[in-house]
C-alpha cells in the first residue's frame, strides 16, 4: 500500500478522473514546481472505483474553470493545519479560455497570430461548448 | 437602439430590432429620393479579404444612394494583407479612417473576432461557410414583401445545406418567429451542420424533416429557397450523378408546387434554377436582389444612427 502523508497546508484535488491527474498537473504547471507536490494515480474511491489525486503543499491560485471543465466532479480542497478549511465544488464555467485549441481549419484561430482560442457553454448536461467564432461543438476529451 | 452596434451572427437583432429595419427599408423603397444625402460625410470601408460581387456593390450602392462614400479592397492582395498584416491591425486601421466598416473573410468567425478590435460599426458580409446575415436581412425583407409576415411558413432548404452560409443565417433568424416548419433538402454529405440542428433546431423543438429530393416535398413549401450544389463537395461521383437532377429547379418539378410559392436564391446561379423559371410569377431572386440593397441602405443608416 503507497503511502502519502497528508498536508499541513495546502490545496488537495481529489476526485480526478483516473488518466487525467496528470493532464491538470501539467496544466497547473506543477511539475515544474519547487515546493512539495504529489501526483497519485489510479487510487482507490468508494466514490468511482478508481481516481486521481493532487496534492500541493503550497498555497497556489487554481484555475477553477479549467477544473470544472475537465470534470465538474473534481473537489478541491484548501488544508490549512492538516484539515479541511474549505471545500469547493466544481461546474462548468461559462467560457473557457486558452485550455483547447478550435481545430476546425476553416476557423479564424487556425490563421491568426495571437488570438486566443474560447468556447463559451451550449449544453451544461451534455457538457458542450461552442467555439466563440465558428460556433464548432466541442466536449472535452483530454 | 441599433446606433453604434454590429451585426455578426444573424440574431445579434431582435425580432423588433429586425422589423425596424424592414420598416426603413420599406420606407426606402417606396420613396428613395427621400434618403439621398441621409449619409453625407460619412465613410463605409469595404473591407473584401475573398472575392465578391454581388454583396460588394451592393453594399457599395447601398451607401452611395445614401449621399455616403466607400473605400476599400476587393481582395487581400491588394492590400496590406499580402504583407503578413494581421487582421486585428487591419481593422484599427480601416476604423481610424471609416465610420462604419462592411467585411468578408474566408475564415470563419474572423468578422467576430474583428469586431473586437473596431471602433466603428462592423457588419459581416459572409464568413467562409458560416454565417452571411446581411443575406438573411434580404431574404427576410423579400420574405415579409411576398407573404405580409414571417409566421405559419413550410420553407423548404434545397441543395448544399451544410456549406451554404446563407442557409444557415436564414434558419437561425426565422426560427424565432410563430409556427415555422423547416423541409431541409439536401444529399446526405451536405446536410446542415450539427451545431444548427443542436442549437436551433432542437433547442427550441422545431418541426424539421431531412430528405434526399425536393419532387418529394415541393407541393407542400411556402418558401423554397434554392442554392447551389457543386459536384466537388460530394464524396463520390455516382452519388453526384444519382442526385444532381434533383436540385435542378424547372417548370417540371413546379407543376405540383403551391401557387403563391415564393421562389428565392442568394445568388449567383449556375444552373440549379433552370431560366425557364425566370419568368413564373413565383420566382423571385431578381426582385430579391434589389431588395439587398434596400436592406443594407436601412442597415446602415441604423447602425450609424442617422435615422
Amino acid at each position: 500500500m503507497l503511502s502519502i502523508n497528508s498536508i499541513s497546508k495546502g490545496i488537495v484535488i481529489d476526485h480526478i478522473k483516473p488518466g487525467y491527474g496528470i493532464i491538470i498537473f501539467k496544466h497547473l504547471g506543477l511539475d515544474k514546481a519547487d515546493f512539495t507536490v504529489a501526483l497519485i494515480m489510479n487510487a482507490v474511491s468508494c466514490k468511482q472505483g478508481r481516481k486521481d489525486i493532487i496534492k500541493i503543499e503550497n498555497e497556489i491560485d487554481i484555475d477553477l474553470a479549467m477544473l470544472g471543465f475537465i470534470d465538474s466532479n473534481i473537489t478541491v480542497n484548501i488544508i490549512e493545519n492538516e484539515k479541511i478549511r474549505e471545500k469547493i465544488n466544481l461546474s462548468l464555467p461559462d467560457k473557457v479560455e486558452g485550455i483547447i485549441e478550435c481545430k476546425n481549419p476553416r476557423c479564424i484561430t487556425s490563421v491568426e497570430r495571437g488570438i486566443v482560442h474560447k468556447f463559451v457553454l451550449l449544453d451544461e448536461k451534455e457538457g458542450t461548448y461552442k467555439c466563440e467564432y465558428c460556433d464548432q461543438i466541442y466536449s472535452w476529451e483530454g | 437602439m441599433l446606433k453604434g452596434r454590429n451585426l455578426i451572427d444573424p440574431q445579434d437583432f431582435t425580432v423588433e430590432e429586425l422589423e425596424d429595419i424592414f420598416k426603413l427599408a420599406e420606407e426606402i423603397i417606396d420613396n428613395p429620393e427621400d434618403f439621398i444625402h441621409l449619409c453625407d460625410g460619412k465613410v463605409l470601408g469595404t473591407l473584401f479579404f475573398e472575392p465578391s460581387t454581388r454583396t460588394r456593390l451592393s453594399f457599395e450602392a447601398a451607401m452611395l444612394r445614401l449621399g455616403g462614400k466607400v473605400i476599400g479592397f476587393s481582395e487581400p492582395n491588394s492590400s496590406s494583407v499580402s504583407k503578413g498584416e494581421n487582421l486585428a491591425d487591419t481593422i484599427r486601421t480601416v476604423a481610424a479612417y471609416a465610420d462604419i466598416i462592411t467585411m468578408r473573410h474566408p475564415k470563419e468567425g474572423a468578422p467576430k473576432y474583428a469586431s473586437y478590435y473596431s471602433d466603428v460599426p462592423l457588419i459581416n458580409a459572409g464568413d467562409g461557410g458560416h454565417q452571411h446575415p446581411t443575406q438573411t436581412l434580404t431574404d427576410l425583407l423579400t420574405i415579409k414583401v411576398a407573404k405580409g409576415s414571417f409566421s405559419n411558413l413550410t420553407i423548404g432548404l434545397c441543395g448544399d445545406l451544410k456549406f451554404g452560409r446563407t442557409v444557415h443565417s436564414l434558419i437561425k433568424a426565422i426560427s424565432r418567429y410563430e409556427n415555422i416548419k423547416f423541409i431541409l433538402i439536401s444529399p446526405n454529405e451536405l446536410q446542415t451542420p450539427e451545431y444548427i440542428k443542436t442549437e436551433i433546431l432542437h433547442k427550441k423543438s422545431l418541426d424539421y424533416v431531412e430528405v434526399e429530393r425536393l419532387e418529394e416535398v415541393i407541393d407542400k413549401l411556402d418558401i423554397l429557397y434554392m442554392t447551389r450544389v457543386q459536384k466537388e463537395r460530394f464524396f463520390n461521383e455516382a452519388d453526384y450523378i444519382r442526385l444532381k437532377d434533383s436540385y435542378i429547379l424547372d417548370n417540371g418539378k413546379l407543376k405540383t408546387a403551391k401557387k403563391d410559392l415564393t421562389i428565392l436564391h442568394p445568388l449567383p446561379r449556375v444552373n440549379e434554377i433552370s431560366m425557364e423559371v425566370d419568368n413564373d410569377p413565383r420566382a423571385w431572386y431578381f426582385r430579391q436582389a434589389k431588395y439587398g440593397m434596400f436592406a443594407r441602405m436601412a442597415l446602415i443608416a441604423k447602425l450609424l444612427g442617422v435615422k
